[in-house]
């Protein structure tokens, strides 16, 4: 009996097992590998850029003189549509989780992403097409009534194609990711919460400022975060508005308008050539760096709230 | 078909943290062992050591023999997978793969396996699997169906179907009836009582009165503390271990004092 | 938003009747209304109860705003030249009237497909590995590096392959489609990581124990109780990937570049892809500007009715075909 069942236990390793996990790891080392290469080959493409002359820079000086109002361009362009996009998406995802009714609330949840669906070159189109000459006369109005408020002095750009446009539309196009999350983090509010606030007879609103927003609070700085990385690095919807000049300028309506380093690269690389391409791909990398960053904060916000969350 | 089983000096650890402590015992063929004792005390996972399942767990070894008929289960070179064809287990929460009908849920083993067999074979392997779980003529009606659609007892004995339908020659069973309802839980007892003639059974239960149903030996786990090891107090007949118990502890706990 | 959209209508607009507006305006002052009439009848607490209430209404309508203005005018701009020459010529030798998308479609079902051929088997076996295999130092450092992944801009991502490319063929002026194929790939692998992760997590593991206790070995549990309990969800999450990738302009602008004629080679010369059409339509009109503008549109409009179809194929196979899980 023993020796012929000592056998039925041993066996060689299973060449299943091991071709299975390896394509497993290998697979995973590619994803290692691909960002490996992400960085070395931008890196190397961007180096000649940083000893580049004037000449080459469109009268900038050097790379950074060159690519300082770009970077300005980028975080005001993005910081004005998150400003514009987060008092709404709080508004959207407070109604789905705590105000729509239940079997409304998927439904309405799905309108929201559709406009995540639409692809940014459409946002451009519509945003030059529709939009700019809709909010003109907005534009005048604010540049006559408030426009002794720096931000809004004239003269009023003749199309609308201004930064303010540009935030407009990307505000709506960060409007999905920034509502999604915001109302999944809502809607994980520990029910005894906010059932211990309205048996305290707070209003629906109270018990939303008292349990909700609370609990919810470090979710939405890494929704706002996540929201800036997308606008931070949408580059059509801004390459298609913006009539671009390169400038730093807090001015909101006039026809003179910083751009983003991602547009700046849309509108000039079909034309570069020679060294013109590695200042482009050097800007690139500045434009991922400070994605990263952006996104890095808003990976230890999420962190820091797993570890603190004390209500599982 | 069925084997004996010797636990020789056994220690399970979870990382560092040592779960179970020197169990000593051996299982005799065609019988049915309990596993009793307070949540926490190790029975479960001295369980799985049985065939190889702790390993499932990211971090738990063990230290020590295990031998089934005289085979070392944790030997060099012993492959897990075959010590698991060998010794079938049955969980606490009946589990059929959601995605397979009736039929092919019985066949798992084989097919999983990637293992030729002809129709007429499978349908004879079914239905005597089927039969010995006491389910064919339940099902044999809707062979086609999933299997997620049967009643939680009868999801359980289909469980069991699976396993012996692997032809193992001992069974574990993990509390395989704390999640189900009294008459369902009558009716695994009583299959437990017709498979001890083909099988070894070890099962594992909270419940001291199907303990003392089903098993003719019982085993009892204890815990001196939280963070201390459990480890194997009294193993006796049964009926011994219900009347007149050797240790204070077991006595305390199968009279109810505690657990 | 609210605010700008508000004077928005105030000043400009309001001369004609317009929908969009009437449901605005109708939030608003009902907002303004209830607040009014409650602080008067009910109190101070009731009244910021009700005014929250609405203007947390006022904000998914004001949502609603845009999304409608868009799809109304993507439609109604679109149908001029949604008609079967835009879906059987390309712009060869087109000036002015005329002309279609044919290239540009193609272009973008094979780049998309090539993306897509890439990105599933790398992001799936990733999943798996993260999922079934992984611990330890590797495994912590793909969870990063897919974070990471996915938030590289999507410009990034195209010119890093323009950057690879052009330092392996030596060639500055680097165009084709299967770059534009990697670009992509780079976008959608983190998006495809995720969701399948997602959905493999959701496979209870008392199936893979109760397919181990059979004598079941792991690759075989995985690829024949796993995989097949999570298929649907992770054909979701695919085709969710792809919705997101297909609408991307500025990677496929760079390293696919643009081309009025057709070319179903996706390893040599430029290919042009329906994103990039739309965009140089619009961007460099010819002498009749209003021929292109439509095609553009046109364009939105194809490219849009894609991604809808693909959303909606993606949840009708979560509805339709996912297991239903003991739990």
């Amino acid at each position: 009996m023993t020796a012929s069942a000592a056998p039925r236990l041993r066996a060689k390793t299973r060449p299943g097992d091991r071709v299975f996990s390896g394509t497993a790891i290998t697979a995973g080392s590619v994803i290692v590998a691909i960002l490996a290469a992400v960085a070395i080959f931008l890196i190397a493409q961007s180096i000649p850029a940083l000893t580049v002359g004037a000449d080459d820079l469109k009268g900038a000086d050097s790379f950074w003189s060159y690519v300082g109002p770009l970077v300005f361009g980028t975080l005001w362009a993005a910081g004005l549509a998150l400003v514009l996009a987060l008092p709404v998406a709080l508004g959207i995802a407070l109604f789905i989780s705590h105000y729509a009714p239940r079997r409304l609330a998927q439904a309405l949840g799905y309108v929201i992403d559709l406009l995540a669906a639409v692809p940014s070159v459409v946002f451009g189109l519509w945003g030059i097409k529709v939009l700019a000459p809709m909010v003109l006369p907005l534009y005048v109005w604010l540049s006559d009534n408030v426009g002794w408020i720096p931000l809004f002095s004239g003269p009023v750009s003749g199309t609308g194609r201004t930064i303010l446009t540009v935030a407009i539309v990307l505000a709506v196009m960060i409007l999905p990711i920034i509502t999604a999350l915001c109302r999944e983090v809502f809607l994980q509010t520990p029910r005894l919460h906010e059932e211990a606030a309205l048996a305290l007879g707070a209003t629906r609103w109270e018990m939303i400022q008292m349990a909700v927003l609370p609990f919810g609070r470090p979710g939405i700085i890494s929704a706002a975060m996540l929201g800036l990385g997308r606008a931070l690095g949408e580059t059509m919807a801004v390459a298609m508005v913006l009539s671009p000049s390169v400038l730093i300028s807090f001015v909101l309506l006039q026809s003179q308008n910083p751009t983003t380093i991602a547009a700046n690269i849309a509108l000039n690389f079909p034309e570069a050539h020679g060294i013109g391409v590695n200042v482009l791909i050097a800007t690139g990398l500045v434009l991922f760096v400070i994605t990263f960053a952006v996104n890095a904060v808003a990976r230890v916000v999420i962190n820091s709230r797993k570890a603190f969350s004390g209500a599982n | 078909m069925s084997k004996r089983i010797v636990v020789d000096d056994l220690n399970v650890f979870y990382g560092s943290f040592k779960a179970v402590e020197d169990v000593t015992l051996a299982i005799e063929p065609r019988t049915v062992t309990a596993f009793i004792g307070p949540s926490g005390c190790g029975k479960s996972t001295f369980l799985r050591t049985l065939n190889r399942m702790h390993e499932v767990i990211p971090g738990a070894r063990v230290e020590g023999k295990v031998l089934l008929d005289g085979d070392d289960l944790y030997a060099p070179g012993v492959d897990p997978v075959l010590v698991r064809r060998q010794v079938g287990m049955v969980f606490q929460r009946p589990n059929p793969f959601p995605t397979m009908s009736i039929r092919d849920n019985v066949l798992a083993g084989v097919k999983l396996n990637n293992r030729r067999m002809s129709k007429g074979d499978a349908d004879e392997l079914v239905e005597k699997s089927l039969q010995g779980a006491n389910l064919w003529n339940e099902v044999k009606d809707r062979l086609a169906k999933p299997g997620s659609g049967l009643s939680g007892g009868q999801q359980q004995r289909l469980c069991i179907a699976r396993a012996i339908a692997v032809e193992p020659d001992v069974i574990l069973m993990d509390e395989p009836c704390s999640a189900l309802d009294p008459i369902s839980t009558l009716a695994i007892e009583d299959l437990i009582e017709e498979m001890k003639n083909d099988y070894t059974i070890v099962i594992v239960t909270h419940n001291m009165q199907q303990a003392s149903r089903v098993s003719d030996r019982t085993a009892f786990f204890n815990i001196a503390g939280t963070g201390k090891p459990g480890k194997l107090i009294e193993y006796d007949d049964t009926a011994t271990m219900f009347s007149k118990p050797s240790v204070q502890a077991t006595e305390d706990y199968v009279s109810g004092r505690f657990g | 938003m609210g605010g700008l959209f508000a004077i928005l209508w105030l000043s400009g607009s309001m001369t004609e009747f317009s929908l969009v507006g009437t449901v605005f305006f109708g939030t608003v002052l009902y907002a303004v209304l209830i607040f009014a009439v409650s602080s008067v009848v009910e109190g101070g607490r009731k009244a910021k109860d009700r005014l929250v209430t609405a203007l947390v209404t006022t904000a998914f309508v004001i949502a609603l705003l845009p999304l409608v203005s868009l799809l109304s005018t993507v439609v109604a701009s679109g149908l001029a030249r949604f008609d079967p020459t835009f879906f059987s010529y390309s712009m060869r030798n087109v000036v002015g009237e005329g002309g279609g998308a044919l290239h540009a479609i193609v272009g973008t079902l094979e780049v998309t497909g090539m993306a897509t051929l890439m990105s599933v088997p790398i992001g799936l076996f990733t999943a798996i590995y993260l999922v079934e295999y992984g611990r330890g130092h590797l495994a912590r450092a793909i969870t990063f590096l897919v974070d990471v992944m996915t938030g590289i801009p999507s410009i990034v991502a195209g010119l890093f392959a323009f950057a690879l490319f052009a330092l392996l063929f030596r060639d500055p002026g680097v165009r084709f489609g299967f770059g534009g194929a990697v670009a992509l790939s780079v976008l959608m692998i983190p998006v495809v990581v995720r969701s399948s992760e997602e959905m493999l997590k959701l496979v209870p593991n008392e199936l893979r124990e109760a397919s181990y206790a059979l004598g079941v070995p792991k690759w075989l549990t995985i690829s024949k109780v796993v995989l097949p309990t999570s298929v649907a969800g992770i054909t979701t999450g695919v085709m969710l990937s792809i919705a997101r990738v297909i609408g991307e302009t500025a990677p496929l602008l760079i390293i696919a570049g643009f081309t009025q004629s057709m070319n179903y080679d996706l390893f040599s010369e430029r290919m042009m892809t329906l994103p990039v059409f739309v965009y140089t339509q619009y961007q460099n009109p010819g002498s009749d500007v209003g021929a292109y503008l439509d095609r553009a549109w046109a364009g939105a409009l194809t490219l849009i009715l894609i991604v809808m179809a693909l959303n909606l194929i993606a949840r009708l196979v979560a509805k339709l075909f996912a297991p239903k899980l003991s739990r």
